[in-house]
């Protein structure tokens, strides 16, 4: 049930939600083992929250844990987002909506841009990292490298690097 | 090949590569379903992407959305679907292998390596997005304020992005 109301009321995202919900308030797991969790998620592929949802309802009550979890993270969601998605369809070519759209897209844009400035900052502080990081959006970009390669390529190069530097 | 079991390849495949989460995979995504398969043009990828941002839940609605977009109903519960449990699964074996080895090594190794590539890759996802988005100067320059504003300020994210709507409703 907690999921559910870390979902709905999770605008832009849902972990700082989820985090007071399974902390804060139902107390299902203490701060060390939230981030002790988090950490695990954050080192595989998928959003971290829909993999810490699984994962927490998996411990907590099996295989039908994980489904509670993530329908109840999801579901309301979901339902929104497609309603939307239908007004779209029908409305999204009206002169005013299309210009907001134009402008919440731009925003939008921005949003992510300094989401990542915010990701990169901490990051782009030793030698190696950059030269990741430039490799990465150099692929992406200009080369149009398709994601499974550039992981291939870059995965093993930035484990060696940081299996080299961490002790 | 059916529309759902396209959808449901393609998210499922990018499920297992999203290190850094879903915004991290945008520029792939929107490779797949805007330059390969033309399912949608780039300003509404734009579009979408920014509703699906908008609407309350996780980042793996923009799976939701486009597959919603392209296939109904049906399809936005594939989709999402398929973005979602390849990599659930996976982090519940791994969590259930893994459990005792919660400070090894190879952990803060494996972190340290993908911090750099998830940089990248969502830096990438914001100037994909960018270019779909800003058409002109005044669209460019809403991108870099908010984008400022996101950096320096604690600004709730759905207060930026009305700002975005409402100028974009006066001034486009």
């Amino acid at each position: 049930m907690g999921f559910f109301q870390a979902g709905i009321f999770g605008f832009g995202g849902v972990l700082p939600m989820a985090r007071r919900m399974v902390v804060d308030e139902r107390r299902w797991l203490t701060q060390a083992e939230f981030n002790e969790l988090f950490a695990l998620c954050q080192s595989l592929p998928g959003a971290n929250i829909t993999n810490l949802a699984a994962v927490f309802g998996m411990r907590q009550q099996g295989v039908g844990g994980v489904a509670a979890a993530l329908s109840g993270l999801l579901a309301a969601p979901m339902a929104i987002v497609m309603l939307l998605s239908g007004l779209y369809a029908r409305y999204g070519t009206l002169p005013p909506v299309r210009h907001a759209l134009v402008g919440l897209a731009a925003a939008a844009a921005g949003l992510l841009l300094g989401a990542a400035g915010r990701i990169a900052t901490p990051v782009l502080k030793t030698l190696h990292n950059v030269a990741v990081a430039l490799l990465v959006l150099a692929m992406a970009l200009a080369l149009h490298v398709s994601l499974p390669l550039t992981m291939l390529l870059v995965l093993p190069l930035s484990l060696f690097f940081s299996w080299r530097a961490t002790p | 090949m059916s529309l759902l079991l396209q959808l449901a390849l393609l998210f499922g495949k990018i499920s297992l590569l999203a290190i850094g989460g879903a915004n991290a995979t945008v520029p792939e995504i929107a490779r797949q379903v805007v330059t390969l398969r033309h399912w949608l043009t780039p300003a509404q990828f734009a579009q979408l992407y920014a509703i699906s941002n908008a609407a309350p839940g996780p980042n793996v609605l923009i799976a939701t959305i486009l597959g919603a977009h392209v296939a109904g109903v049906a399809g936005g519960i594939i989709a999402t679907l398929a973005m979602v449990l390849p990599s659930c699964t996976l982090a519940v074996l791994v969590s259930l292998g893994f459990e005792r080895h919660a400070h090894a090594r190879w952990r803060r190794v494996v972190q340290a390596a993908l911090l750099p590539i998830t940089a990248g890759l969502v830096l990438s996802a914001a100037v994909v997005l960018a270019r779909q988005s800003d058409t002109g100067w005044l669209t460019a320059a809403i991108t870099l304020a908010v984008a400022v504003c996101a950096f320096r300020t604690k600004l709730h994210p759905l207060v930026l992005l009305g700002c975005g709507a409402i100028f974009g409703l006066f001034f486009l």
